[in-house]
């Protein structure tokens, strides 16, 4: 956050960027103690950049969302749906 | 996150169509959690080999156990237990496997998310902890982040994170397991599992973010 955006506006004990970064997860999985969360989101309202950085973290959890798509090769998939036969009839 | 929660429902259909011997739902369940399940082995197993051995028994454990599933647990809980216990118990007497606990509360958890140069480090407090270094917002993002090769770099970060941390957000992101899930499944206490991800997380941010930069700055 600039020294500009700094300027005593917000009431409570404020928290640098670099405080901000290691209570993202804790904001996001939901689990930041009330008495973190209300200065968490004033200075992520008032600071862009740990603004990006939040978004940025979002959007690397909805990717690895993603991930679990995964194609098996080929033959492992034969070889796994031979075995399924197999398993059913035993 | 689109993979937290399956559908009741969703679930529901896919385990009457396993219990009806159904090859279908057998290789979405396969195509959907084989990888995340080779992923935990390994941790327990050490390599890469073992744990697809693991798995494949634990393929075998789920089909010919499908019947006695009772749901108490999400269909995908009891699939990542059913790997846990046999690579715990398969391994452990040729003492080939290390318990996740074992591997200990080591430098995995320890260091900051983002490295300390790119903050300001001043005596003066209206400096202190301000970024130098700003993360620069991702340009066109959804569309980048569709490309095979930006996923591919994304798992092979994955795979390259320290074994708990990579489990965990495997297990969390990847799979789609709860907070709740992953504590029980590998015992860890809830604030061990959160740093754990938040670790991991911002490991995988870091690399996304040098992807994106090398990406929109070609030297």
């Amino acid at each position: 956050m600039s020294k500009t955006k700094r300027n005593g506006r917000t009431p409570g004990p404020d928290l640098t960027c670099r405080e901000i970064v290691e209570l993202v997860t804790g904001y996001v999985e939901g689990t930041l103690p009330g008495a973190q969360r209300g200065p968490f989101e004033r200075h992520i309202t008032l600071c862009p950049d740990c603004d990006t950085y939040l978004a940025q973290m979002r959007q690397t959890i909805d990717t690895l969302g993603e991930l679990h798509e995964y194609s098996l090769a080929p033959g492992q998939r034969d070889q796994l749906l031979a075995a399924f036969r197999g398993w059913r009839q035993s | 996150m689109p993979s937290t929660d399956t559908p009741i429902l969703e679930e529901h259909h896919l385990l009457a169509c396993l219990r009806a011997g159904d090859e279908r739902a057998f290789l979405e369940l396969v195509e959907r959690h084989h990888a995340g399940m080779v992923r935990l082995a390994k941790v327990y197993v050490g390599s890469e080999a073992l744990a697809e051995e693991v798995v494949q028994d634990a393929w075998s454990a789920v089909v010919k156990g499908i019947d006695r599933f009772e749901g108490r647990s999400s269909l995908k809980t009891w699939l990542f237990s059913i790997v846990k216990n046999r690579a715990t118990s398969t391994f452990s007497r040729e003492r080939r496997s290390v318990p996740l606990s074992a591997l200990g509360p080591q430098d995995d958890e320890t260091g900051a998310a983002v490295a300390a140069d790119r903050f300001f480090s001043s005596s003066d407090p209206s400096l202190d902890g301000g970024w130098a270094a700003p993360p620069r917002p991702w340009e066109d993002a959804g569309r980048r982040m569709l490309s095979l090769e930006l996923r591919a770099e994304l798992r092979r970060a994955l795979e390259s994170l320290p074994s708990r941390q990579q489990v965990v957000v495997g297990l969390r992101d990847v799979e789609g397991l709860e907070a709740a899930e992953v504590c029980d499944l590998l015992d860890l206490s809830e604030a061990n599992q959160r740093v754990l991800l938040h670790r991991g997380r911002a490991r995988l941010r870091q690399v996304l973010e040098e992807a994106f930069e090398d990406g929109s700055h070609p030297a």
